[in-house]
């Protein structure tokens, strides 16, 4: 055993040596041209490739490739120029002129003009992007006064507007193949045509979608990849040993289980990259069915938090990854994010005497009460979490039933019958409060039916009133104001409780290089990435 | 001998002419049985709760309700049910599956992309069950009581006893990761392949751990089932009168043995080809195979309905052909069967 020792360092010295060589030597090296990335569709297959409409996750990763949008994020929220080459907001903050890229064409051939994203404004992000409705609430017009420039009118100034356009969130589509026709069932939405870094090659259902290099593409000279290969691979074992054989070499949006992360961060042909969610923003939170007990009473709600011990939760069930959660606005969201506010330390005592506060006191059992929490079939991390609440409960008397059950019924219960106590959710913040943190406390997203709105059925009107003046705040800063005080009252009325800020991450071969870290760049265009030998 | 052979001359012919009518006959008694499937199939996922809109919007991130509401008068659902299903069982009826709102393509389209792959891994996943489990049966019977027979006993029982997701995962890290000899996963090279003859080639290499995967499990039923029916076989008359002619042991247990124990078998392998198909569905998750079983997990996460009916239409037709071959293949096994 002991003569091994040495030449086990010795091995390892010696791969560190030739992985730190190849590493600064691909580093020094100017990119190169051509090869085939394949890149594992991650969650799953979409069900189109274009997310002007539709924002799933697979769909978004696959079609930023394809798409732009007008802006981009750089670092910490910075705004880029992307189909846009600058834009000027008036004094007032009422206009917004946008000046288009020239010399800009669709996949097709055809040129792209400023009725392109007039056409997507009207047609698509204001009537059926999921959110559209709420985030350009402010817009009251889109005037082209010629083919290179997009002017947008607002009533108030609103600052979410310039903050919804890279192309994550709103793509812009082509004018003249979706006028006149259904946007949702055009045959377009799987064979796009867009003015993106990569166009549209092939998509043999459940397998792979391929898409080629754009070679007209507006950014000279790029992208340097030939080709992209999107494959479907459902099992997150077979998605590890994908990767470990080098058979995909890139995917987002944790395409590896989080038990598998430490052997990738171990494994020497794997990087495991966390920049680039800070705009999607991905938390985990619990949210209170308020309109009945017991969690109409916030005492109760609060001695929840009280009782979960958000870094053990953490440990546990995430490999300590993820950070314990807050506010609801994320501590990722930059300026908007606050300390400031009430905060429910890990404390039984604490919870017991809220609790015996709220009149339900232990009975002879030691049971105060029993509730029943429904976790959102997003995998089996959310039982998991459901399973370190009902433990963490049942130490102050809370004897808690975990119910499990598929999306449709899950969607159904929560935002159609009001049928649950508590659940255990998903939140995306996507890049700003008005777009994540509205829809889960104002009392106008309390929407029948309608996913990933205000559930709880929380309803203050002081809360209303922050929201209300956020979405018309004359400057920026008075709207971060406003979102820290909707921050204080969200965490002192609590309807809902961040639990966990994700740290999502992206999983690439070492040989991809440039890869881009912006604030949203797990959905990045690739246009700037290529394969060392 | 000969006599037995002489009644089987006589036999043929007469189910040979009686055999077209009889196909006739039974295909004609799929449309009311396919049908009826449609109809259940219809009422069944009307009562699953949830809604496809929600889980459509859900998946896209939200919406409102004059969102939702568009997506309802987009794809007909706003329509009371029976409308909606004499609407469905017209389209049908003119060969037409309707439109998977989910995928955005046509019902037709999406199985027909998928039916392929499914019936390659199921074939593919037979011949194995076949090929190792009656072969392993027949050994075991031949061997009775012998070390072999119990060595086939217990590897038949501990492969029928190992989820198949295990199995898979087991031989995919043994065959694909720790020895790269096979594809971790897939249809085809994901590089892209030139020309007909490599593409077969990648499509086979990318064939061989699913349909071990799917055939093992089946091949410990059928070496089981062999075993059984080929020993009650050993013990009849006509097998002491070979024997006591001096026939070979091999020949015996081929050709007097295995024989007439397959008619039974046959009826097994016919039974099970639809737990075959479902069992593809595990398999198709583990090894990314672009087939209809995940197809049909999918669709049914999603509410996906039409394209839920078309593949319950679709396996349904699959299973009703096989019972019918497997009918068939009675009157070529055992020439005493009449096919009325």
């Amino acid at each position: 055993m002991r003569s091994f020792a040495p030449a086990g360092a010795l091995r390892a010295l010696l791969l560190m040596t030739t992985f730190l060589a190849t590493a600064l030597g691909a580093q020094a090296q100017a990119p190169l041209r051509g090869g085939t990335l394949v890149v594992v569709s991650n969650p799953g297959e979409p069900a189109v490739l274009t997310a002007a409409f539709n924002q799933q996750g697979a769909v978004s990763a696959i079609s930023t490739k394809l798409f732009d949008g007008l802006i981009h994020f750089g670092e910490d929220f910075k705004l880029e120029p992307e189909l846009a080459t600058r834009w000027d907001v008036s004094p007032d903050g009422k206009t917004v002129r946008f000046t288009l890229r020239p010399n800009v064409r669709w996949h097709d051939g055809k040129p792209f003009t400023s009725a392109d994203v007039k056409f997507s404004f009207d047609e698509v992000w204001r009537k059926i992007h999921p959110r559209g409705r709420a985030t350009f609430a402010a817009v009251e017009s889109v005037e082209t006064p010629d083919p290179l420039t997009v002017v947008f009118k607002l009533r108030n100034p609103s600052g979410v507007v310039l903050r919804a356009l890279n192309s994550g969130e709103s793509q812009v589509i082509p004018k003249h193949l979706y006028e006149g026709t259904d946007i949702v069932q055009n045959p377009w939405n799987a064979k796009p045509v867009g003015t993106g870094p990569f166009r549209f090659k092939e998509w043999v259902r459940g397998d792979r979608i391929v898409l080629e290099r754009n070679p007209d593409y507006w950014d000279a000279g790029k992208p340097y990849l030939d080709q992209l290969v999107f494959r479907v691979i459902p099992d997150a074992t077979a998605r590890y040993a994908a990767f470990d054989t080098g058979a995909v070499q890139y995917g987002v949006l944790m395409p590896i289980s989080i038990n598998d992360l430490e052997r990738a961060q171990k494994n020497p042909k794997l990087r495991v990259e966390f920049r680039g969610y800070d705009w999607l923003g991905s938390s985990v939170a619990v949210d209170f069915n308020v309109r009945k007990p017991p969690f109409n009473d916030v005492r109760v709600r609060r001695a929840v938090a009280h009782a979960i011990d958000l870094q053990a939760l953490s440990k546990v069930t995430a490999r300590g990854v993820a950070k314990p959660g807050t506010s609801p606005v994320l501590s990722t969201q930059g300026r908007f994010y606050t300390t400031d506010l009430p905060a429910y330390a890990f404390d039984t005592k604490q919870a017991e005497r809220l609790l015996d506060e709220a009149g339900l006191p232990r009975r002879a059992d030691g049971t105060r009460f029993a509730v029943t929490l429904d976790w959102l079939p997003f995998g089996e991390s959310y039982l998991r979490y459901g399973e370190f609440i009902k433990q963490s409960l049942r130490r102050v008397g809370i004897e808690v039933t975990i119910r499990g059950q598929d999306l449709p019924q899950f969607m159904r219960r929560v935002y159609s019958q009001n049928d649950f106590d508590f659940i255990v959710t998903h939140r995306t913040a996507m890049g700003d409060p008005q777009i994540g943190t509205d829809r889960v406390f104002w009392s106008k997203t309390i929407l029948k039916d309608v996913p990933w709105s205000n559930g709880s059925g929380y309803s203050n009107p002081a809360m209303d009133g922050l929201i209300e003046a956020a979405h018309e705040a004359a400057t920026e800063e008075r709207r971060v104001e406003l979102y820290k005080k909707v921050q204080r009252q969200a965490q002192a009325d609590l309807p809902s409780f961040t639990l966990l800020e994700n740290r999502m991450y992206t999983i690439a071969s070492r040989r991809l290089q440039g890869l881009a870290t912006g604030s949203d760049s797990a959905y990045d265009s690739l246009k700037n990435a290529w394969l060392a030998p | 001998m000969a006599r037995t052979l002489s009644i089987d001359a006589d036999a043929a012919p007469v189910a040979r002419t009686r055999r077209r009518p009889y196909v006739l006959t039974r295909v004609l008694q799929m449309v009311p049985t396919l049908l009826l499937i449609l109809l259940t199939a219809f009422v069944l996922l009307q009562l699953a709760p949830g809604d496809m809109v929600q889980v459509l919007a859900g998946e896209a991130g939200g919406g409102s309700p004059e969102y939702l509401a568009r997506l309802r008068q987009s794809f007909g659902l706003d329509q009371p049910l029976h409308v909606q299903f004499l609407l469905y069982m017209r389209n049908v009826l003119s060969g037409n599956l309707g439109f998977s709102f989910r995928n955005n393509a046509s019902v037709t389209a999406l199985i027909g992309a998928r039916l392929g792959p499914t019936l390659l891994l199921a074939a593919a996943g037979l011949a194995v069950a076949v090929g190792i489990g009656v072969s392993a049966g027949a050994l075991a019977a031949a061997r009775r009581g012998r070390p072999v027979d119990r060595l086939i006993g217990i590897a038949a029982l501990l492969v029928y006893a190992t989820p198949g997701f295990l199995l898979g995962i087991g031989l995919m890290l043994v065959f694909a990761v720790a020895l790269p000899w096979l594809p971790v996963g897939g249809f085809v090279d994901a590089y892209g392949v030139e020309g007909p003859w490599a593409h077969a080639l990648s499509v086979a290499r990318h064939l061989v751990l699913p349909a071990v995967t799917l055939g093992a499990l089946h091949a410990a039923i059928y070496a089981r089932f062999t075993r059984g029916a080929m020993l009650e076989v050993y013990g009849q008359d006509h097998v002491r009168t070979a024997r006591s002619k001096g026939l070979s042991a091999g020949r015996i247990a081929l050709r007097h043995v295995l024989r007439n124990a397959l008619l039974p078998l046959v009826t097994v392998i016919g039974m099970q080809t639809g737990a075959l198909l479902s069992g593809a569905i595990l398999v198709e998750t583990v090894f990314a195979w672009p087939g209809l079983g995940r197809l049909a997990f999918e669709a049914m996460q999603q509410r996906d309905y039409n394209l839920l009916a078309g593949l319950i239409l679709c396996s349904g037709t699959l299973v009703v052909l096989v019972n019918l071959a497997v009918d068939l293949l009675y009157a070529v096994l055992d020439p005493r069967v009449r096919l009325k």
